[in-house]
Formats: structure tokens, C-alpha cells, sequence
């Protein structure tokens, strides 16, 4: 199996705030592979680094075999795409759908436009019914499967996902991580999974990745987490907290 | 059980452009000194239900209900100036995040001793010593040091604890928590629930706990109500959760992904617009 | 809205749909939002009318003035007061003000929107590009925009005036080299709110060049609000042009523009007023339409307050 991410010692700082304090990870083509941690672990940073969105100190990020410059080029944006957070905040305000997905096949000078904005548009489940509506006629879900289709619509190999479904409601974020499982198959995409949530890491990716702050915990596969195989404090804590409140008096 | 809090047929309607829009739709239940869960998704009308009770519900809206009592009061009857006095001294709100709730140019201290001092009469040094021993009281091991500090100087966590022990300095009889944990960290969520707790059920109070978690809801509350759309779709006891009938609260506990439990694709909730009507 | 339309509105749901089924039908929608937004404000619409009345006021000039602005009858009819053959009376050379003031409007109309497309796209470019870029860019630009915010409008064009010579156009130019700098920074307010969103990360994300996430992302996201405030300041941008007329810097006589007028009315501001007190009621009127429909903009094409 080839990488399709390795990411050694890498140091993030802002102002000199070390938000990431020398992580290594190696990413398999086609696995799906999460983050977890709580606020101020680096997991997001750690994305947006990888995206160019975050300060690299030192440290490199190779992504399918080539080794990452300061800047990024075209060919960067066609094999790695982002899905974010926040659906209410992702999404241009002034842009419908149409326009939203036109842009990425615009700037890369995509012929068949027309073709692929209907593909993509059902493949997230969406159809042509929703092409040409803005943002704001959107709920949070549909905001969503338009961040997922603007993102799939370059045909990456690799997607990282930044907490996609923390803002959603419950019965939604099935609908979404369903999506997001299913595009995966299909496509046979490499997943990096950012999230909060111990049940999401496990439910969606393979191998996963503690963090806090700034520092890698532990690896372990999701089986060994849902085998309890955990051999760091921190990690049991995190499971402990997942199950919800437990009464001690 | 006497009932602390009576709701009867309550409902909140909002005015907008294109008509009115109803966010409470008959909304019925009572509460004793118990833990009591308000569980929903975005839109089900959860939050604006506790907003009605405390009375802060925005100016443009209309509140009716055919009982709105508190300990025998009619709430909607009272003056707005009798409610501000129950609001704080008898009952009390917490809010998702301490961040809003809190003067950000006051010390923490300093707020929970006027919100003391408001509500009743004591002397300084007295109304000094009780917000040291309630500060004490959410679990903050550094009491004087906290004290003088402005809440942007502290953690979420730290900052929903100080939150928790402004509402019940005044020693109220019924607390509202709006997502009182959603904004922190999971493992800090969890000391936050164990204080609320405790203190709960030493001083004999009422809880509302609304929430979009029925599992987190589930393993705190006594009761739980599911609310869907304005309405209540079920009530239950809290431990009889896995025996709901409504397909709504099915729905929704089956469609988290859950550690152990191998189901993909996961189930996903099927609305039906009966559920609504 | 009046609910008690009880007859088939298919017009309006098209337009309202949540639906939109073409990239037209979306534009149309929410342009007819904001036009809704904008004529349930009386006073806007008043503004939008005076607006509009002065455009075709300034089209018609020809048919819709009995006399020539510039030839007048020396002989006969110097400052005659207002009667039913001059409607606003006539200027020390014989001229009918009425018809002056019709003609002045094309000029007040050249003059403000010569300014508006000066000014504002300069406007834009410095303060998104100053927004956008950071660093030094930013530090240069806007050094730059302070110096010119330093000096009082109206002297700095005064300066630009007696530099250039006098003359309408070197006044236009003048008054529109010193009201870019407030719209500069107004967009680049905008620019600094906007840059660090998620949607311009995911515009990068796709590898647009900056060139195309300013010029098509942050661009059309300021225009809104420099819109509005290029409409408010119409009114000063006609005062200023007059103010320049009447310093005898602007328009130059035998031109019927309305600073002018006033100037040379003012010699017989006491026992003719109407010479200068027509055009300046004129100049009033037009500014307060300005200001009236600016505010209505305002409402209207606030994003803040729109959308949701």
C-alpha cells in the first residue's frame, strides 16, 4: 500500500503559540483515518496545516508521494479538498449553488461544467432542484451536502473533515455521515477526520489518532478502542466521557 | 409531589414578514422537585419553552398558556417587575455560554455578590463570605484567585462553573439550563453535570434540562419530554427511555453512531408529517 | 403584505419561490426581496421619485424649458420676480431661471455621476486590495487614504482646482480625487470582516488566485454597502460641486449650474432672492432625495439585516 499522507514532526505555531508541537502521522491510500481530541488539541490545526491554511514551522507534509512547498499549486487542490464545520459560515452568502460549484471547475478550466454540477448535485443527494438556490434557503443538512459536492466536484483522492457534523442535529448527521461513507466507497477516497466525538472517529474511520494539546496521545485502531485496548489515561477519560453521565452518590 | 412549575397548553408565537410563525405549540407538563429533561432538535420549540417560563421571551412574540404557574403564581399574570424579582431569587436560568451571560467587565466575584446583595439583604463582608463558599461549592479550587478575575481571564468551563454558582447564590427553588454543557469540552462536561448534580439534589431543587442530547439527557434526568416541531411527542421516565414509543424519540436514539455497534449505514430518521400535525 | 389578495399571485410566488429554477428566477427573487424591503419605506420611495424626476427633468431639458438657459433678454426682462411668464422670475441678465435650473440638472447629474464612477471603484479596489493583502500593502495603502481623510474635503479639491484651472471637469475631478478615501475604507472594513470566513477559505481551498477571490468573492460583498454610501453622499458631492461653483472655481458663467447661479445671485440676495434662492431650493431638494433613497438603500441592501 502507498501513503497517501505522511505528515512528520510538524510544528505549528501562531504568534508564538505552539499549537502543534511535533506530530507525525502516515495516512494509507484509501483509509480513513480520525483526529479526535478535545478544544486546543491541534486536531483542526493540523488540517488546516495540511490545506496551507495554518503556518507551518517546521516539518513536511507529503501527500501522495510529493513532498509540500510553503505554497500550494493547482494541482494540490485536486487531490486534497476540505469539507468545514461550520455549514452556516462555509457557504458565500451572495452565490447560489450553481454558482458555489461552478467556481472550483472555473478556476481549474473544467470544459464540461454543466454535466458535473448535475452529477455532483445528486450524488449528494440534492438534484437540480437546489441549484439555484442561495445559502440562506438552505438548511443546515443541505448546506452540508453543498460543501460536500463543492469539494467532490475536482475529484480529489484525498478529503479532510473538520468536524462536519458537530453543528447539525442528530438525526442529520446521519444522513451526512452516511453520505460521507458512501462517497468514500464509491470514489475511493481518503478520509482525515476531525471530531470531538469518540462514537463518530469510530464509526467512520479504521485507525485513529488522540491528541492533546498540540501533541499526539496515542494511535490505536477503532477496534482497539471498542475492545477498550487504551494504554493512556487520557484516552480512558475520553471514553468514560462518551458514555454519557453516570451518577456516582 | 406538589408541583413546583405548572404548564398548561403554553405557546409562543413570533411574528414575522410572511405571517406568524408558531415556535410553542401546546405545550403541557409539571414539574416537582426532580430532574426533568426537554429534549429536541433545532426547532422544536425546546429553548423558547424555557424562555417563556423565566419570562424572556423577546417583546415581539405573544406567550399564552392556559397555566403558567410557579409555586402557585401565575406567571403570566405578574408584573414585570414582580417576575425580574422571582427571576434570580427563586428561579434561576443558565445559559449555553458563560461567555454571553456574564458582564464581561465585572469580576466574577463581584457579580455573584451583587446578584446576592439584590436579592437580599446582607452585608458586604457576609455577601463576601457566601460567594467564597459557593465558588467553593461548584468545585473551584482556588476560590480567591477566581473571585478577581473577568471572565474572559477563565476557561469554558471554569466560566459555566462560576455561571452555576451566580444562579444559586440567591438559593432559588428552580433552575433552567439551557445547553448548559454543549459548549464545553467532554470531559470538562461531565465535572460541570456532577456539580449541577449534587447541588441539585442537596438543596431539593426543580431542573429543566433542555438539551439536543437525549443520551446525555437520559443518563442525568429523572423525566424526560421529547418535543418535536412545538409539541410534545412523548414523556417518559428517564430509565424507560429504551421503551419509547413514539417512532420520533426511536428515530433519534437510533441514529447516533455508538461505540461497539457496528451499523452502517446508520439508520436514519424518517419524518413523517404526522408527527407535526 | 396584504393577506386579503385573495386572487391567483403567481407572479409573486415565482418570484419568492424557495425554488428557484433558473439562474435568472434566482437573481430576479432576491432583487424583488430587497425591492419589497426597500418600497415598504415611504420616505425611500419619495427619494427614489425625487431621483427619478430629475433624470427626466435632465432628458426632457429641451422640450420641458420655455427659454435658452444662456440667452437672455437684456433689454426687457432682467430680474423680473416670479410670474406666470417666469415661473422662478429672471437673473440680472435677462435670463429665465426656470429654464436655468431645468438645464442645471443635466450638469448636477453629469457632475454626480462622473464623481460615483470615479470615486468608488478607486474606493473599492484600495480597500479590498489594502483588506485582503495585509502586510505592507495594507500599510501603504492606507497611510496613503489618511492622508488624503486629513484634509477638509472641500479645501483639498479647492487645491486640486486652482491646480488643474477652473472648469466643471476639473472640478468633478477634483471632488472625486477627495471622496474615494471614505469608501476605501469602508470596504476595507468589509474586506477584513469577510477574509478569514470559511467561504473565502474554501474559495483558496479550490486554488483561486488572490486576483479572483478579491475581484469575485470580497468585491461584490462591499458593493452593497458602498452603494448606500455613495447614495448619502450624493448630496455632499452636489453641495461640494457647488460650493466649488460658487467659489467661482466650478462652472464657469455663461453655464446654468446650480453653485454658479447662487454665486452670482448673491449680489441681490435681498431684494431679488429668487435668483439665488431658486437654485438653492433646487440643489435642497435633489440632496434631500439623495439622502432619503440612501437610507432606504441602506435598509434594503443591508446584508446584516436581510437574509434570514
Amino acid at each position: 500500500m502507498t501513503s497517501a499522507l505522511f505528515i512528520d514532526r510538524l510544528e505549528v505555531i501562531f504568534d508564538r503559540f505552539r499549537a502543534l508541537k511535533g506530530v507525525s502521522l502516515e495516512v494509507q491510500s484509501g483509509e480513513s483515518f480520525g483526529l479526535v481530541g478535545e478544544s486546543g488539541s491541534g486536531k483542526s490545526t493540523l488540517l488546516r496545516a495540511i490545506a496551507g491554511l495554518a503556518p507551518v514551522a517546521s516539518g513536511s507534509i507529503t501527500v501522495n508521494g510529493k513532498t509540500l512547498g510553503p505554497r500550494r499549486d493547482k494541482a494540490f487542490y485536486r487531490e486534497v479538498q476540505m469539507v468545514f464545520q461550520d455549514p452556516y459560515g462555509s457557504l458565500h452568502p451572495r452565490q447560489t449553488v450553481d454558482r458555489l460549484l461552478q467556481e472550483p471547475l472555473a478556476i481549474h478550466g473544467f470544459a464540461d461544467g454543466e454535466k458535473r454540477i448535475v452529477r455532483a448535485l445528486d450524488e449528494v443527494g440534492l438534484g437540480t432542484g437546489f441549484r439555484f438556490r442561495y445559502a440562506h434557503q438552505l438548511s443546515g443538512g443541505q448546506r452540508q451536502r453543498v460543501a460536500i459536492a463543492r469539494a467532490l466536484i475536482l475529484e480529489p483522492s484525498i478529503l479532510l473533515l473538520d468536524e462536519p457534523t458537530s453543528a447539525l442535529d442528530a438525526s442529520v448527521q446521519a444522513e451526512v455521515l452516511n453520505l460521507l461513507e458512501e462517497v468514500r466507497r464509491r470514489r475511493k477516497l481518503t478520509f482525515l477526520m476531525v471530531s470531538h466525538d469518540l462514537a463518530i472517529i469510530t464509526h467512520m474511520c479504521e485507525r485513529l489518532m488522540v491528541m492533546q494539546n498540540g501533541e499526539a496521545v496515542e494511535k490505536l485502531t477503532a477496534d482497539d478502542l471498542v475492545r477498550r485496548h487504551v494504554t493512556k489515561d487520557y484516552t480512558r477519560n475520553l471514553l468514560r466521557a462518551s458514555e454519557g453521565f453516570v451518577r456516582t452518590a | 409531589m406538589s408541583a413546583l412549575l405548572d404548564v398548561e397548553n403554553l405557546r409562543v408565537t413570533f411574528p414575522t414578514r410572511t405571517g406568524l410563525i408558531e415556535a410553542v405549540r401546546g405545550v403541557s407538563f409539571s414539574l416537582g422537585r426532580e430532574r426533568l429533561g426537554i429534549v429536541g432538535e433545532s426547532g422544536s420549540g425546546k429553548s423558547q419553552t424555557g424562555r417563556a417560563i423565566m419570562g424572556l421571551t423577546p417583546p415581539q412574540a405573544e406567550v399564552t398558556a392556559r397555566t403558567l404557574a410557579f409555586d402557585g403564581i401565575d406567571l403570566l399574570a405578574a408584573s414585570p417587575r414582580d417576575r425580574r424579582a422571582l427571576r434570580g431569587k427563586r428561579i434561576a436560568m443558565i445559559l449555553q455560554d458563560p461567555k454571553y451571560s456574564l458582564d464581561p467587565v465585572m469580576s466574577i466575584g463581584r457579580q455573584i455578590v451583587e446578584t446576592l446583595r439584590t436579592h437580599e439583604r446582607v452585608s458586604r463582608a457576609e455577601a463576601r463570605d457566601r460567594a467564597f463558599a459557593m465558588l467553593e461549592a461548584v468545585q473551584i479550587r482556588d476560590p480567591s484567585r477566581v473571585f478577581d478575575l473577568h471572565p474572559h481571564e477563565v476557561s469554558g468551563g471554569m466560566g459555566q462553573r462560576a455561571m452555576i454558582a451566580m444562579m444559586l447564590i440567591a438559593g432559588p427553588e428552580m433552575m433552567i439550563a439551557d445547553e448548559p454543557t454543549s459548549a464545553l469540552d467532554v470531559t470538562v462536561q461531565l465535572d460541570v453535570l456532577g456539580i449541577l448534580d449534587r447541588l441539585v439534589s442537596e438543596r431539593g431543587m426543580g431542573l429543566i434540562f433542555i438539551s439536543h442530547d437525549l443520551r446525555l439527557v437520559s443518563s442525568f434526568c429523572d423525566r424526560v419530554i421529547v418535543m418535536y416541531a412545538g409539541k410534545v411527542v412523548e414523556q417518559l421516565k428517564a430509565s424507560e427511555l429504551g421503551r419509547a414509543q413514539h417512532p420520533y424519540t426511536r428515530g433519534l436514539l437510533n441514529c447516533m453512531p455508538k461505540i461497539g455497534a457496528d451499523r452502517h449505514p446508520l439508520p436514519v430518521l424518517d419524518r413523517k408529517p404526522e408527527w407535526a400535525a | 403584505m396584504t393577506a386579503s389578495h385573495a386572487g391567483p399571485l403567481s407572479r409573486r410566488d415565482w418570484l419568492l419561490s424557495e425554488r428557484p429554477a433558473s439562474r435568472m428566477q434566482a437573481r430576479l427573487g432576491r432583487a424583488y426581496v430587497a425591492w419589497r424591503r426597500f418600497s415598504a419605506n415611504r420616505l425611500a420611495f419619495v427619494g427614489l421619485l425625487i431621483i427619478l424626476a430629475l433624470l427626466v427633468v435632465a432628458a426632457f431639458a429641451d422640450v420641458l424649458a420655455p427659454y435658452s438657459p444662456t440667452i437672455g433678454d437684456l433689454k426687457n426682462a432682467r430680474l423680473l420676480a416670479p410670474s406666470a411668464a417666469h415661473w422662478f422670475g429672471t437673473d440680472d441678465l435677462g435670463r429665465d431661471i426656470y429654464s436655468r435650473i431645468i438645464y442645471g440638472s443635466r450638469w448636477t447629474l453629469y457632475v454626480v455621476i462622473l464623481v460615483a464612477i470615479i470615486a468608488a471603484p478607486i474606493g473599492l479596489l484600495v480597500g479590498t486590495v489594502a483588506g485582503y493583502a495585509g502586510g505592507w500593502t495594507d500599510a501603504v495603502l492606507m497611510r496613503i487614504t489618511d492622508i488624503f481623510l486629513a484634509f477638509p474635503k472641500l479645501i483639498l479639491a479647492l487645491a486640486f482646482v486652482a491646480a488643474l484651472g477652473p472648469g466643471i471637469e476639473n472640478a468633478v475631478l477634483a471632488i472625486a480625487i477627495t471622496s474615494w478615501p471614505p469608501y476605501a475604507r469602508i470596504a476595507r472594513a468589509e474586506t477584513l470582516t469577510v477574509r478569514n470566513s470559511d467561504y473565502i477559505k474554501a474559495v483558496q481551498l479550490m486554488g483561486a488566485s488572490p486576483f479572483r477571490i478579491v475581484l469575485r468573492h470580497i468585491m461584490p460583498l462591499c458593493v452593497s454597502s458602498l452603494i448606500v454610501r455613495v447614495t448619502l453622499d450624493m448630496a455632499g458631492i452636489i453641495l461640494t460641486a457647488a460650493g466649488l461653483g460658487f467659489l467661482g472655481l466650478g462652472a464657469q458663467p455663461p453655464l446654468p449650474e446650480w453653485g454658479t447661479m447662487i454665486a452670482s445671485g448673491r449680489r441681490f440676495v435681498l431684494d431679488q432672492w429668487w435668483v439665488a434662492g431658486a437654485p438653492g431650493f433646487a440643489i435642497l431638494i435633489v440632496s434631500l432625495g439623495f439622502n432619503l433613497l440612501g437610507d432606504g438603500l441602506r435598509d434594503a441592501l443591508d446584508p446584516r439585516s436581510g437574509d434570514q
